[in-house]
């Protein structure tokens, strides 16, 4: 009997989808528009299971670069935004969009380069490094997606005096991805980029690849947090988001934050002052 | 509960088929009444497939009328047709039955016994649960009949049934149609076979060319023809 | 998931997250197959049995669509649902339904199509039987698409291939979320922008596998009903 046959086979087909039904039904949960810097080098697999241990709140984590976070959260789709790059979030308060930005924690920037060192940077300064690899048209791998990874290294250039969209060649591989791809670009085509250290230390296709600068005080990179304003969008979970923005910059979480290392290296300083920036 | 209205006489008036410049069937005015069957036989080409789809409805002449029990627009409720080669559904034998049991407004609950019945009827029994595209081209020919038969027909309509089958086969098809005759079903069939009109008619229309050439009883057909062209097919002559 | 323990010590292990990932895969995919047929067999079979003005111009349209780009369709549907979409109070973006409606809508050309073919070309054969047992259009439809159960059997294959398959359109509308919208080829492309190549390729491989058993699931399937039914 036709009938028969098919009813077992939908039923098959869609009890996986049932079990996920009940998971829906009590929704403490958030979503978290962040970077794929934060993600790539595993903070969030490593903090939340904290938070929900003591809030009972699932975070949902949407990963993509600053700029598009912000974005996602301009439509109403997030609940916090999480990222680090502070003019376009400064844009993104001053629009309206979100409630308050808090400081959370830094790491740096690193430049990443070939063993080889065709350009002859490791040790130098930024802006030394800069020059030399655009003088020689070293193949450098630019994120070009708006991330703070991106807005940081656009500002980079201009501050070594060299307008970028100007002089840029061949050489200089815009792939608007993520962190990863960036960094699997460069190992692919021996090239430089740039990166925060915290993907880079948990990295793990690195071919060639090494720090060639690092410690320059130009290659602070500041995090920040914001819940967005519900003003907005009445749909925003306003008490679980806060509860989480709380956490973040409670000594709880910033203790949290502190104790994620990768091989006994610490990938991000917490550094929030509880005022709001 | 009125009884369904009869859907004979089935009467063919002026009736013309044509496709494109050509003229498959030419001013056929013919009357098929009640009682033994009717076979149609001719030439290939002469048109008897094309008469038999009319006479079942599937199609509509160019020209002229056609009307069943006085009706020109009857429903195919009380009429079956089996074409020379059956199209089985894609399940199995009982359930072929089912289908055309379902299609004829059957209520569920009686068809399992009418399914083995008719099975029963047409020889089929033992092969009820064989897939019904397995089953050999006499098989699914009495398969067909029973598909025909499962719509209770006043009238039965047969296009060539044992054409393609061997003596033992055509043998068991035409007991078939001979005990559908006996039980009150007009039987309307095409043949190639003399010996089969022999055996089955009670008259023979004979077409040549999509005309009617010569209407009489079958004794009268085959022993005394009256018109030239009947002679000429009797003899085995290419009529052309 | 562990990141350092290879894909096959993740399957020995039983780990939880791995499991986790193929089972919304799986349910995402399936499901959207299901919901694809239901509209696109139907749709398929009456485009294949009807005939009316401007026919053609939608037979071309939908053998077109099974080319829709993932990605384009993901796009749609995350402007649809996002908050600031038409959709948005449903409030289901970066859900499992999300990603199903996205899939679903990807693969019903899929089916669609063939169906449309197939159903076409077996009404050539079937059409003297159906018309003189006097079967309704609706009738029709349904018959035939039984009787080509077997045919249509390879454009749901197909259709499922499609959906298990990408990986643009459950990214965007679903947005890879751990533990609760991460499929295997999300998981793929996460593990590969972190470096971890050879875990991405065990992932890749694990998916590759799983499908050939559903193919040869299906195709077993197929050859016992055959020989029930013929």
């Amino acid at each position: 009997m036709p009938n028969r046959r098919l009813c077992f086979a939908l039923a098959l087909c869609l009890g996986p989808l049932a079990s996920h039904a009940p998971a829906m039904a009590q929704d403490r949960s958030i979503v978290v528009a962040s970077t794929t810097s934060t993600q790539d080098s595993g903070l969030f697999g490593y903090l939340l299971p904290i938070f929900k241990a003591r809030t009972n709140i699932d975070v949902k984590v949407i990963a993509q670069g600053t700029g598009q976070a912000l974005d996602t959260a301009r439509r109403g789709d997030a609940d916090v935004v999480f990222v680090h790059a502070r003019a376009q979030e400064e844009k993104f308060l001053a629009e309206g969009f979100g409630v308050k930005r808090y400081d959370v924690m830094y790491n740096d920037f690193v430049l990443i380069g070939p063993k080889g060192d065709s350009a002859g940077v490791k040790g130098r300064d930024i802006e030394t490094a800069l020059k030399a690899i655009q003088a020689l048209g070293a193949p450098f791998v630019s994120r070009g997606d708006r991330s703070g990874t991106h807005s940081a290294e656009l500002a980079l250039w201009k501050q070594a005096g060299i307008d970028i969209a100007a002089v840029k060649g061949p050489w200089y591989r815009e792939i608007g991805q993520g962190m990863g791809a960036a960094l699997n670009t460069a190992a692919a085509m021996n090239g430089y980029t740039l990166s925060d250290r915290g993907t880079w230390i948990s990295f793990r296709n690195r071919g060639d690849l090494e720090i060639s600068v690092e410690g320059d005080k130009r290659l602070f990179n500041q995090y920040g947090v914001m819940l967005v304003n519900p003003a907005k969008y009445p749909s925003v979970k306003r008490e679980l988001g806060q509860t989480f923005v709380d956490w973040l910059i409670s000594p709880e979480g910033q203790a949290a934050i502190a104790g994620y290392k990768i091989d006994g290296q610490q990938l991000f300083f917490p550094n929030a002052d509880r005022k709001g920036a | 509960m009125r009884a369904p209205a009869s859907d004979l006489p089935l009467l063919l008036d002026d009736v013309s088929l044509r496709a494109g410049a050509t003229t498959i069937l030419d001013r056929l005015s013919l009357t098929i009444g009640p009682g033994a069957p009717t076979l149609i036989v001719g030439p290939n080409g002469a048109g008897k497939t094309s008469l038999l789809r009319l006479c079942m409805g599937l199609e509509a002449p160019s020209s002229g009328r056609i009307s069943w029990g006085g009706r020109s627009n009857s429903a195919m409720a009380r009429r079956a047709i089996l074409f020379q080669r059956p199209v089985m559904l894609r399940r199995r034998a009982a359930a072929n039955v089912a289908y055309a049991l379902a299609q004829a407004g059957i209520p569920r609950k009686l068809r399992a016994s009418r399914v083995a019945a008719l099975l029963e009827r047409v020889g089929l029994s033992d092969l009820a649960r064989r897939p019904a595209r397995r089953l050999s081209g006499g098989e699914q020919q009495r398969l067909a009949l029973a598909r025909a038969l499962a719509r209770d027909p006043e009238i039965l309509l047969l296009d060539e049934p044992t054409a393609n089958l061997d003596p033992a086969a055509t043998r068991s098809v035409e007991e078939i149609v001979l005990s559908a005759a006996r039980s009150g079903i007009k039987i309307v069939m095409a043949s190639h076979d003399l010996g089969q009109v022999r055996r089955l008619a009670g008259d023979v229309v004979f077409l040549v060319r999509g005309a009617l050439c010569e209407r009489s009883r079958a004794e009268d057909f085959l022993d005394h023809p009256a018109t030239p062209e009947a002679a000429a097919f009797l003899r085995g002559d290419l009529v052309i | 998931m562990a990141d350092h323990l290879s894909a096959w010590q993740l399957i020995l292990s039983g780990d939880a997250a791995l499991f986790a990932i193929v089972r919304l895969s799986l349910a995402v995919s399936l499901s959207a197959v299901v919901l694809a047929a239901l509209i696109g067999m139907p749709l398929g079979a009456l485009l294949g049995l009807t005939r009316f003005p401007g026919r053609s111009v939608l037979v071309v349209l939908l053998n077109a669509l099974m080319g829709l780009p993932p990605v384009v369709v993901g796009l749609a549907v995350y402007l649809l649902l996002s908050r600031s979409g038409p959709l948005g109070a449903l409030g289901i973006l970066f859900t499992p339904t999300a990603m199903v409606i996205a899939q679903t809508i990807l693969i019903v050309p899929i089916i669609a199509a063939p169906t449309r073919q197939t159903v076409e070309d077996l009404w050539v054969e079937y059409r003297d039987e159906l018309t003189a047992m006097d079967v309704s259009p609706a009738g029709r439809m349904t018959t035939l698409l039984w009787d080509a159960r077997f045919s249509l059997l390879t454009a749901l294959l197909a259709g499922f291939g499609r959906a298990a398959a990408e990986v643009g359109a459950v990214m965007i509308v679903g947005g890879n979320i751990d533990g609760f919208t991460r499929t295997m080829t999300t998981a793929v492309a996460l593990e590969t922008s972190k470096g971890n190549l050879p875990l991405a390729m065990g992932l890749g491989l694990i998916l590759v596998v799983i499908v050939l058993a559903i193919n040869a699931a299906a195709w077993g399937t197929r050859v016992w009903s055959e020989r029930q039914a013929g």
